[in-house]
Formats: structure tokens, sequence, C-alpha cells
């Protein structure tokens, strides 16, 4: 479960992030729905104790990532913006070196990704090295390597970006998965159907700011729409960003 | 510590099978100095025997004002030419070394024994003419040495005379002090050897990881930004350090392929002195892993950071270039000055001279205080987001 409270973050004069709150609760996909610019990046990297937040709350599972920020890290899984892989090391390498950076033992880096291998369909390219791997594999093996000490907290930043068809039903699964799990997912997102279909809670951002929060549901009453997308142009009051 | 392990034994792994770090670290240094060098005294000692065996070709002007002379010059095997029309204008376009003239004014002066003129035309800006010159003016000096004694004993005076000092050379150097070329050659060589063996991992673990994006990434793992920092020095020390090592047992395996005489002296590595100069330069290796390193992590990309890399590998070359215009004697206080105090003691090694142990101490402490605080810099830079999300 995550908490976040007035959460505040500027680079010089630009108020990246300006009171940002909100809660995501376990068994819950929580979908951070905004344009591009809005916020998202920034609030993600300050719950996972990259950036320290200027102003603000945030407690994961009770803990402080500013306070807490080794215990954290072994709580949560990251599917950070930047999912580069070592294109030296296979995928099986990749995944295990963030195993032993976790501390599990060999045993248990083994086991896990025997199973990861199986819940991503990952046995075709598994033993091969990252290069030339495609956009949908990567994804897979970042999500792999994120996943690999079992995490109760779940981070992904624009997890379906540069996805096929095909891939996105298999994330979308996965990501239900660990919901049914009762796993807390929040994810970033500036795609509508991606939020529709997935998300329990939406948190609305733009310019920094919480425009609105609640179930799908809620939303479409509170603004009156009868779509979702209208809601969203109605809630952040603009167009802008969100075609793209 | 753990985490610095993990880091330390993924960095090799990937590293070693990146073609790219393999031919920077283990092959450019240590097999392209060695040959070089050695292909370098070939060259040197060819063209220096070439031109001191040849036949030496002299054209002469006004050969019939002093035929003795021109009759001294080709008993010694000088072959002597015909006169030159324009012979200032021959040297200047380096048709011939060197010209002699015997003007007009020598028989008459040589008549009544007065010193007769002869001019020596030549260049010696150009290199290549230099032994030539020193040879046409060694004859003409033999010459007139011999005509001087025979003048004084026609007058009843012994020669001896006109030589009233007598020089005796007392050469108390060891065949191995002699080995200058070495002595400059080799620790410009290991300098250089540490910094580009440590160069490309510098680059590629820390500006190369921002760039394929993976440093965000790795950077969520629970384990201390300075432990994974270290462990990528720690590998770029250890590829700096193998290539340092590799290029010690290379210049070992060329050198009985040196031209006999090169250095005016048979320059043995023995596995006592290779390892000696491994200790004293390890540090080196440590110093630049650590400056490289510090400098890479404020490149967005591998190739922002190559354009920092051209300057930096001018910092070993610096005390090299000082030592070649300007030999100094090593004393105490320099042994605290990295890579000069190297720069020293390799030198004296090889020279087979008693080092006192404080130097080496003194060496190896400085060097390895200065290389640890780059280290704890750079270890902990990646604590400012800026440099971690400064991509694109």
């Amino acid at each position: 479960m995550i908490e976040v409270k007035n959460l505040r973050k500027s680079f010089g004069k630009v108020k990246a992030v300006n009171g940002v709150s909100f809660t995501a609760r376990d068994g819950e996909i929580t979908g951070l729905l905004g344009p591009n610019g809005a916020g998202k990046t920034t609030t993600l990297r300050m719950l996972y104790s990259l950036l320290p937040p200027d102003e603000g709350e945030i407690r994961i599972d009770g803990l402080d990532p500013t306070r807490d920020a080794m215990e954290i890290k072994r709580t949560l899984g990251v599917v950070p913006d930047s999912r580069g892989l070592y294109s030296r090391l296979t995928a099986r390498e990749n995944i295990s070196y963030y195993g032993e950076l976790h501390g599990m033992s060999k045993n248990a880096i083994r086991e896990r990704i025997e199973n990861l291998t199986k819940t991503l369909d990952m046995g075709d390219f598994i033993e091969r090295r990252t290069e030339g791997f495609s956009q949908g594999q990567r994804v897979k093996v970042a999500i792999a390597r994120a996943m690999v000490h079992t995490p109760q907290t779940v981070l992904m930043d624009e997890p379906s970006n540069g996805l096929d068809v095909m891939s996105t039903r298999a994330l979308r699964h996965y990501i239900r998965d660990l919901r049914a799990q009762g796993h807390s997912v929040v994810l970033s997102t500036h795609i509508m159907q991606e939020v529709a279909a997935l998300c329990d809670r939406i948190v609305i951002i733009a310019k920094g700011e919480v425009a609105a929060d609640g179930t799908a549901e809620e939303l479409l009453e509170r603004s009156g729409c009868t779509s979702l997308e209208d809601a969203f142009v109605k809630l952040i009051g603009s167009e802008e960003g969100l075609l793209a | 510590m753990n985490g610095l392990l993990t880091v330390f034994k993924k960095e090799v792994r990937e590293n070693i099978r990146d073609r790219r770090a393999l031919f920077n670290s283990l092959l450019l240094g240590p097999l392209l100095f060695p040959l070089l060098f050695v292909g370098m005294m070939w060259f040197l000692d060819s063209a220096e025997r070439e031109r001191a065996e040849k036949t030496l070709e002299l054209p002469v002007i006004g050969a019939e004002y002093a035929p003795s002379l021109i009759r001294f010059l080709e008993q010694q095997g000088t072959e002597i030419l015909p006169e030159p029309e324009d012979p200032e204008g021959m040297v200047l376009s380096q048709e011939v070394p060197v010209v002699l003239r015997i003007l007009p004014e020598f028989p008459e002066q040589w008549a009544k024994g007065l010193p007769a003129p002869v001019e020596v035309i030549s260049d010696p800006s150009r290199q290549e003419s230099n032994a030539p010159i020193r040879r046409v003016k060694r004859l003409l000096l033999g010459y007139g040495q011999q005509i001087g004694s025979l003048r004084l004993q026609l007058r009843g005076v012994s020669p001896q005379l006109a030589s009233p000092i007598m020089i005796k050379d007392v050469d108390l150097s060891t065949p191995k002090s002699r080995a200058i070329l070495a002595v400059i050659f080799l620790p410009y060589v290991l300098m250089i050897t540490a910094f580009t063996g440590a160069t490309h991992l510098a680059m590629d673990t820390t500006a190369g990881e921002k760039e394929r994006k993976s440093l965000e990434p790795l950077l969520i793992n629970p384990v201390p930004r300075w432990q994974i920092m270290t462990g990528k020095m720690v590998t770029t020390m250890v590829f700096a350090m193998a290539s340092l090592a590799l290029t010690l047992v290379s210049f070992r395996i060329v050198l009985p392929y040196m031209p006999v005489g090169a250095f005016g002296m048979d320059l043995t590595l023995g596995l006592e002195t290779l390892l000696m100069i491994l200790l004293v330069i390890s540090p080196v290796a440590i110093l630049a892993a650590a400056l490289l390193t510090l400098l890479a992590s404020f490149a967005k990309s591998y190739r922002e950071a190559q354009s920092y890399m051209g300057l930096v590998i001018l910092i070993p070359m610096i005390p090299s270039l000082i030592f070649m215009a300007n030999p100094i004697k090593a004393e105490t206080w320099m042994m605290n000055i990295p890579l000069f105090s190297q720069n020293l003691l390799i030198g004296e090694i090889l020279r087979d001279e008693a080092v006192p142990l404080a130097w080496y101490a003194l060496s190896i402490s400085s060097t390895l205080l200065i290389g640890l605080l780059l280290a704890a810099l750079a270890a902990n830079l990646y604590n400012r987001p800026k440099l971690i999300f400064s991509t694109s």
C-alpha cells in the first residue's frame, strides 16, 4: 500500500510535481493518467527513492523512501521509464544480476527465473544475449528483472510504450495476475484505453497536480460525461498531450 | 560488500565479452607499444649504421689547390666527386649532405706555414647529414694534426709540446645506466598504458551505462550507490593492471630481438625486475581508474566521455616529456608526486641503482592516497540525481 500526501518537487523554476496526493491499495491497480510532462515520471522516481521530494510525505507499507531507502527498494519492483538491458549478457544473466543485487541465493534465483519464464512466456529467448531483442522481449526481461525478488508493490512507468497488440495483451494479463495475487500495482500512462482496460482507481495528473481521483464510474459521474476520454479532457481542462 | 562483488563480477563478465574492451585494454597497449619500440630501434640502428659504413662521397671545389690533402682523403677511403656547379644549391636541395671548398689562397697560406682555409658547406639542421659532416671534419682535423706534427719535427721540436694535456676517460657508468632510451621510453609507455587500459572501461561502465539507459534501473536495487560505483572502478583497475602486466611481459619477450647495442647495453627484464616495476606502477592504475571514472560519470554518453579522454591522456605524458627535455636527479621530495615518482623509480630500477625503501613507500602511498581520494569522490557522484537522469 502506498500513501502519498502533498508531494512537491521543483527543478529550478519548473514545478514538476506540485502537490500530488493519492493512495494505492493492495490488490488494486492504480493508474496515474496524464499528458506527457504532467509529472508522472517524477512522482514515480520519488516513490522509488531516486529523487528526494522537496515537500510532502510518502509511505510505502509504512516506510518512508527518504529515510528507509534500502528497505523500500527491497519491497519495490520497478519498471522505470529507462529499461536498458545489458546487450552482452543473456536475458537470464540480466535477470539473475538483479537477483544477486537483491542478495538472493543462486537456487532461489534459478527457481524464480523458471517461474517468470513461464508466466511471461520467455522460453524462446531466455538463454539468448539481449542484443537485437524486440521491444516486446525487452519489456518482458525488464519486468522479469524488476519482479525477481517477488516485491509486494509494483511500479511501472508507461509499461506498454512501444509494444504491439499481442505484447500489450500479454502485459495486461500479467498485471491482472499480480492484482489477483494481492500486489499493489501503480502504473503511469498517457493512454486512455490502458486505464480503462486495467485500472481500479484512476489518478488524473495534469501540470503537476491531481486533477481528479477515483474509479472510472466516479470520474464519469463527476464530469457528467459518457466516455472516459471526454471525462479526461474535461477534468484536465485541455486536450494537450492526449493524442500522443 | 556483496553488492560490490556482484557488480564487479558482472562487469568483468560483460567486458570480457566485449571486443572493444579487450582490444583497447588487453591488446592495443601490450602489443602496439613494444612492437613500435623495437621497430623504432631497428630503424634508427640500421639508418645510423648505413650512414657510418657507406663510402663517403665528397664533392670538392678547388681540388687543384691542395693535391696532397686530396690524396690523404682518397687514402682514407673517400670518393672525391668533381666540382659541382652550384654547391650551396646542392646542399640545400639535399642532393649531397656536404661539399668541401678549398679556397684559392690555400697554396699561398700553406707555403707560408699559416692556417690554410677550407670551407665545409653543409646544413647541420638536417639530422641525416650529421654523420657525413662529422666524418669530413674528423678527416680534415686528422690531416691537420699529421701535418702539424711533421712541421714541428722538421724544426726540431717535439710534437708532444703541442699537446700539453692528455685526456683519459674513466667511465663509471654501468652498462645499464647508459640505457637512456629505455629509461625514458619504458616509463612513458607504462604510464600511457595505465591510462589507455582504464579508459574504455571507465567510460563504458558509467557514461555507457547511462547512454544505454540501464543506470536508472540499476540504482533502484537495494545496494548503496558507492558499492555499485566501487564495483565498477575495481573492474576498471583490474583491466588497467592486466594491461600493464601484459605490456611488461610483452616487452620482456620482445627485448631479445632488439638490435645489439641499441642501448649500449643488454637490457633484460628479469622476473624480479618485472614484479618490482609492476608494484611501483600499480597505484597509477588505481589513480587512472578513479580519475577516468570520475570524469566519465559527468558525461551523458560514451561519445561525450571520449571527447574528455583526449585531453586526459596527455596527463601521463607530462612527466616523460619533462624528463626528455631536462633530465633531473631523483630526490626524496619528488616521490610525493604521482606519475613523476613512478617515472623516476622505474628509471632507477632499470639502471640497477639501489633505491631507498622509503622512496618506494612514499611513491606508492602518495599516489594511492590521491587515487583513493578521487575514487571516494567518484563513488559518491551518483548520489546527485542530476547525474543519473542527464540522458537525452
